[in-house]
């Protein structure tokens, strides 16, 4: 099937010399809800701004639901709708104005019955004919999805969409970007909660210094990155590791109480059955034990911080 | 063509314009008024005719030229220039529109409104003045073409501004001195002979004197000339546009 986004040998060189994007090369399938993570000035936000048109490309190829988006950018930017990063809105329109503005721009008739379904969807239809500058961040926020959906876009791009919005308000972001993607709806989110990655995404791209240095499926990236912890909690103190253990990846907490053994996802059978096995050989009792998995924030990190050290 | 896209940045244009009205349109009617007031009733009433038109009939062409220009290049520099103040340029550029689609839109909106202004303040001058219009189609074109062609020049000031006091120096530090020395309130025949030559370089005498034809049939310069030297103008601000949009200058990084 054609990717709803495909990015070839993307380059962007800004004007002072400065290399924001390196050899881009990227495929989002149709349907799918695509991470893009990365810290700080990485060029998440500057590809995102190519592929929507705002900024121009030095080199490579670009499409957008089939179409070049210098070639054929009508087709290709009325395919997409784009929630910016900045709430960036025009502060003395009401709500339905704003909303209905950014249907005709992108050269649809009007459909009252539309911009309806998508106020009420972001529970801003009871503040239709309020002033912008009225409305509270949340508010705003939710305004800049419903302009972003008021053309009835098959690839939707939020641009950090929960940041600086409370708990029960990007609860209720990830649970709309679930039913649009139902709909049939591409995402790409960008986002520095990773949380918000990891509950939502279907596959994480993770992007440093302008260059793609990963892209995997979610799950897989999880388990095969990830790390797990089994931690015993002793019936009796330990002053060091045995030294039946000293081979094993297992540290003794401060207290001495706590064996903790970490392994990798995908080998935890025959490791944690190895360790249980030869704690009962040396008489070593337990009175508890849990496991934990490393979030995909901790895997981000160690990628990134792997990257840069290598 | 996006016919909805460009309908929809000259209603919210227009809309800007209905929510500040005062300032918009009773502003500069004011201001005008004032002008016929004190330059038509009070003093013209002393100053002879020129050209055999009584002196307060005689500046209304200028006069309403005057608030056109000012109007043109402030209404479109501000429909251009607030987007990118406020970040909202971000939704033109990822539209699906075209540079002429865009132009079409703001300058449309401008120069609608500079129309509108022209008309209110013509027919408010008739309650001070009595004046006729001999050539009332070309009135009206002369009316359209200096509005839209001011309205692009103010286009390329919202684009070139990269703050406030730009948008201003332009209109009050060039277009209404120009304006004053172009013939609104003489004719340049009244001026010795190497200040009427340095008024030729003044491309506002033309626009005076075409728009005073229009009025009276008297003129500084040829009818011809003028329309030669507006579309002329025209033209330079259309390229100033294309090449904007061709090199995304202070539009797109």
């Amino acid at each position: 099937m054609q990717p709803d986004i495909s990015v070839k040998n993307l380059n962007k060189v800004y004007e002072g010399g400065f290399q924001a994007l390196k050899n881009i090369n990227l495929d989002i399938n149709r349907g799918e809800i695509f991470a893009l993570l990365g810290p700080n000035g990485a060029g998440k936000t500057t590809m995102i701004s190519i592929i929507c048109g705002i900024t121009n490309l030095s080199s490579g190829e670009v499409r957008a639901a089939g179409h070049d988006i210098v070639k054929d950018y009508r087709k290709a930017r009325g395919s997409i709708g784009l929630v910016p990063q900045e709430l960036n809105t025009d502060s003395f329109e009401t709500v339905w104005n704003a909303v209905s503005f950014s249907r005709g721009l992108f050269g649809k008739a009007p459909n009252p019955a539309h911009i309806e379904k998508v106020l009420r969807d972001l529970s801003l239809w009871e503040k239709r004919n309020n002033r912008i500058m009225t409305l509270s961040g949340g508010m705003k926020r939710r305004l800049m999805i419903a302009k972003a959906l008021s053309h009835e876009p098959r690839i939707l791009f939020l641009d950090e969409p929960t940041a600086g919005v409370d708990v029960e308000l990007r609860r209720d972001m990830w649970e709309m970007v679930r039913k649009l993607r139902e709909d049939g709806v591409t995402i790409i989110l960008t986002t520095h909660y990773i949380e918000e990655a990891e509950e939502m995404a279907d596959r994480i791209g993770v992007i440093r210094q302008g260059e793609i240095i990963l892209v995997e499926d979610k799950d897989q990236l999880m388990s095969k990155l990830g790390k797990k912890e089994l931690r015993l909690h002793l019936q009796n103190k330990l002053d060091k590791v045995p030294g039946e253990l000293i081979l094993e990846p297992v540290e003794l907490s401060e207290d001495g109480y706590e064996l903790i053994y970490t392994f990798d996802s995908q080998q935890e059978q025959a490791g944690v059955a190895r360790l249980l096995r030869t704690l009962g050989d040396i008489g070593i009792e337990y009175r508890d034990l849990r496991t934990r998995e490393s979030s995909l924030e901790e895997i981000f990190v160690g990628l990134v911080h792997e990257q840069a050290a290598g | 063509m996006n016919f909805y896209g460009v309908k929809a940045i000259y209603n919210f244009e227009m809309s800007r314009m209905r929510r500040t009205l005062m300032q918009s349109v009773l502003s500069p009617v004011i201001s005008t008024c004032l002008y016929f007031v004190v330059f038509g009733s009070a003093i013209g009433s002393r100053m002879g005719n020129i050209d055999n038109i009584e002196y307060a009939a005689y500046i209304i062409p200028g006069l309403v030229m005057l608030s056109l220009l000012m109007q043109s290049i402030s209404n479109a520099s501000f429909g251009i220039y607030m987007p990118k103040f406020s970040g909202t340029i971000y939704e033109v550029l990822s539209a699906p529109v075209s540079y002429v689609e865009v132009v079409l839109g703001y300058v449309g909106a401008a120069a609608t409104k500079s129309v509108i202004l022209g008309l209110i303040i013509l027919a408010t001058a008739r309650l001070f003045v009595d004046y006729s219009v001999l050539h009332p189609f070309w009135m009206l074109s002369f009316l359209i073409l200096t509005a839209v062609t001011f309205s692009m020049f103010g286009f390329i000031i919202g684009i070139w501004a990269d703050g406030f006091e730009k948008l201003q120096i332009v209109p009050m530090m060039i277009v209404t001195p120009l304006t004053f020395l172009g013939g609104t309130f003489y004719s340049i025949d009244m001026l010795p002979e190497i200040w009427q030559t340095i008024s030729l370089f003044n491309p506002v005498v033309y626009l005076i004197s075409g728009f005073r034809w229009a009025f009276y049939g008297v003129s500084d310069v040829h009818v011809g000339i003028s329309v030669g030297m507006t579309l002329l103008f025209l033209l330079a601000c259309m390229s100033g546009i294309w090449w904007i949009f061709k090199t995304g200058y202070r539009l797109r990084t």
